[in-house]
């Protein structure tokens, strides 16, 4: 009944007819409003506004490669090595298409990163956009599972003992463990089974959830609308005559077409690396991944790929001695929020928290802390919304103090991502501890770094 | 209908009942796939012991053999390596392989050696820290990671240092010495791995 009441396309010549009748059974006009020619987007959009559209570019072109090379890849650990040399040597094409999808894994955490930076420049992930941000943070944990899983498939030396380290690092936690770690193996070292399980995962699972969450990060940047460089509303000011955002701008064309200019600038980077150096000097593909894996020897190094390695330097900062920088640091983290909360319950709660951990530090391995400190560093991401508690969102009116801060850990993320690249000496692991502790420490002084910083007003309407 | 009043209580014991009834239904259905992933009854055939031959070996050096797909190691140590691995008490983190007594170190091997024979160490070359297999460094000189270095064994991945008895140094990743695998002499230049008649 509501098919024959709405209006007939208009506007697509001589496809008005047949998209008429679509529309009439499905709601495509709507779709088409609501998603691209009339979702208003802020009209001051710069260059960090690209990773985004970006992001799902490349998503699309993981999968389709994906799809080809499972066409001739075999996830069987005596013929899997060979079977990506025969994509490589005898497939037609074959080379390219490994290539594309090997280049497009380091290009999808460094659009990804990108995209995460932008962030936390502009607050894109405060009130009214947490959601947004939470599924960013499990598309990231997707994306992170994705490329682990994707890893172990060429059956490299690399594939194999990266596997058996992350997998052992489910093996150091207490009581459940080892029967976790068996359980994701499906043997008792890495072999065969895992490999078949771990072409499941990256095939089909991790890939459908991933585009699962894509699909709700969109539906709810959609539902609040975009945020921008100024990070104010829009929706704030409307035209009184069309109810539209005076700074907003239709998605189509205006962004479609911005957003075509960052796809081929990206492209021509993307085949630049992919055609002239895709192992990027062993960054994007380990030079020890080109010998069969070898369950009796361990490479001489080995690092896990770049966009790991930040976390992987926490892992190892983790030392006895540490143990007792961390127990300083809670001690001083529980003072502060003692000190700046009211209320008994809260401040018992604390410190009883507070207590439990330093117990545990010193009665538990630091093996087990170093895992679970690895974890943390990326699931904290999450709280950020709650963390910031600055009265502005966007890093052009916040002060010194977030700029300072977000500087220094971008500069902590790089020194911790070259360190974790590197072979372990003691200078290099007391700086990653120093770099351990200073990223953590942005994240758990941002309620009070972030509140006091001296912030500028903000505009009432949006700037370039 | 419409007008009936709604037994509310009745109505939210069943839809209660209806949502515990389909939670465990699904949870029960989870089990079998959740069980699948577990190894399968091949895998856990696969454990059979191995033989390693130790006629060829000579003083110092040391020969890989594979069992349960891991890495064992056969040390033939010289009186000298058995001077340093008594000078590294001081240094190592369970000098008497008094942690984990069952699992890591069956009984026979725990004495200093961590061996049957002094002459022969045979454990198993996983680091204990997240399973990367170190790398047998024997020399005794100065080296980037231990200036004061006895020989033994450098987990490349995270730093791990093992002396040659195969015990962790303090303050190192990885919290155990390495593992010990139940193993026997079945004649003077043949080693049993993975049976030592005491356990099946």
């Amino acid at each position: 009944m509501a098919a024959t009441e709405k209006q007939p396309v208009t506007g697509a010549g001589p496809f008005n007819g047949f998209l008429t009748w679509v529309d009439q059974r499905f709601p495509l006009m709507s779709l088409w409003k609501e998603h691209l020619a009339e979702y208003y987007a802020p009209k001051n959009f710069n260059f960090w506004y690209y990773f985004g559209s970006l992001a799902m570019l490349v998503l699309v072109l993981q999968i389709v490669t994906g799809i080809f090379l499972t066409i001739h890849y075999k996830p069987d650990a005596a013929q899997a090595f060979a079977s990506v040399e025969y994509i490589m040597r005898d497939v037609p094409f074959g080379w390219l298409i490994r290539y594309m999808h090997s280049t497009g894994a380091s290009a999808f955490f460094i659009v990804v990163y990108l995209h995460m930076f932008r962030g936390l420049m502009y607050g894109s992930y405060r009130r009214p956009r947490e959601l947004i941000w939470i599924f960013g943070v499990l598309i990231y944990l997707c994306l992170m599972a994705e490329a682990f899983f994707g890893y172990l498939l060429p059956w490299g030396q690399m594939s194999y003992w990266g596997a058996q380290v992350i997998v052992n690092l489910f093996n150091a936690l207490p009581l459940i463990g080892p029967d976790l770690a068996l359980w994701i193996r499906g043997d008792y070292v890495v072999s065969d089974a895992t490999l078949n399980r771990f072409f499941a995962f990256h095939v089909i699972a991790i890939p459908l959830v991933l585009l699962g969450l894509v699909a709700a990060h969109i539906m709810a940047l959609h539902e609040v609308g975009s945020s921008n460089p100024d990070g104010i509303e829009i929706k704030k000011v409307k035209d009184p005559k069309t109810g539209h955002p005076v700074d907003g701008i239709p998605f189509h064309p205006y962004y479609t077409v911005k957003d075509t200019l960052g796809v081929v600038v990206f492209l021509i980077v993307f085949c630049v690396i992919m055609f002239f150096m895709p192992e990027f000097g062993g960054y994007f593909l380990e030079y020890n991944n080109f010998i069969p894996a070898d369950p009796l020897k361990t490479p001489a190094h080995i690092a896990p790929v770049w966009y790991f390695t930040p976390y992987y330097s926490i892992l190892r900062a983790i030392t006895e001695d540490f143990m007792w920088v961390l127990a300083a640091g809670v001690i001083g983290l529980a003072a502060l929020i003692v000190s700046s909360m009211n209320g008994r319950p809260a401040r018992i709660a604390t410190v009883v928290g507070a207590m439990v951990l330093l117990a545990g530090f010193f009665s538990i391995e630091p093996k087990v802390w170093g895992v679970v400190l690895m974890g943390v560093s990326v699931l904290v991401f999450f709280f950020l919304p709650w963390l910031d508690r600055s009265p502005v969102k966007s890093i052009r009116y916040k002060g010194t103090l977030y700029k300072t801060a977000l500087a220094v850990f971008v500069i902590v993320f790089f020194v911790l991502g070259y360190l974790g690249t590197e072979t372990v000496t003691d200078t290099r692991t007391i700086l990653a501890q120093i770099g351990t502790v200073l990223y953590f420490a942005f994240f758990a002084l941002m309620p009070w770094y972030s509140k006091l910083d001296k912030t500028r007003p903000e505009p009432e309407r949006v700037t370039w | 209908m419409a007008d009936k009043e709604f037994d509310q209580g009745k109505r939210r014991f069943l839809v209660a009942a209806t949502s515990v009834a389909g939670g465990v239904a699904t949870g029960a259905v989870a089990v079998p796939f959740v069980a699948s992933m577990l190894p399968s009854e091949r895998a856990k055939a696969a454990g059979a012991p191995v033989e390693a031959d130790i006629t060829n070996l000579a003083p110092g050096e040391m020969m890989r053999v594979e069992w349960r797909g891991k890495p064992v190691w056969v040390v033939r140590r010289t009186t000298d390596m058995l001077e340093t691995v008594k000078q590294s008490d001081a240094k190592v983190a369970d000098p008497k392989s008094a942690r984990k007594p069952g699992e890591l170190t069956p009984p026979y091997a725990r004495n200093e050696y961590r061996s049957i024979k002094p002459e022969y160490l045979v454990v198993v070359g996983i680091c204990t820290h997240l399973g990367c297999s170190p790398v047998d460094k024997f020399k005794v000189q100065a080296e980037p990671f231990e200036a004061d270095w006895k020989g033994g064994f450098y987990c490349p991945c995270h730093g791990s240092l093992f002396d040659l008895a195969g015990r962790v140094y303090k303050n190192k990743p990885a919290p155990d010495n390495l593992e010990v695998p139940p193993h026997k002499f079945l004649s003077d230049t043949r080693i049993l791995i993975g049976d030592d008649g005491t356990r099946a």
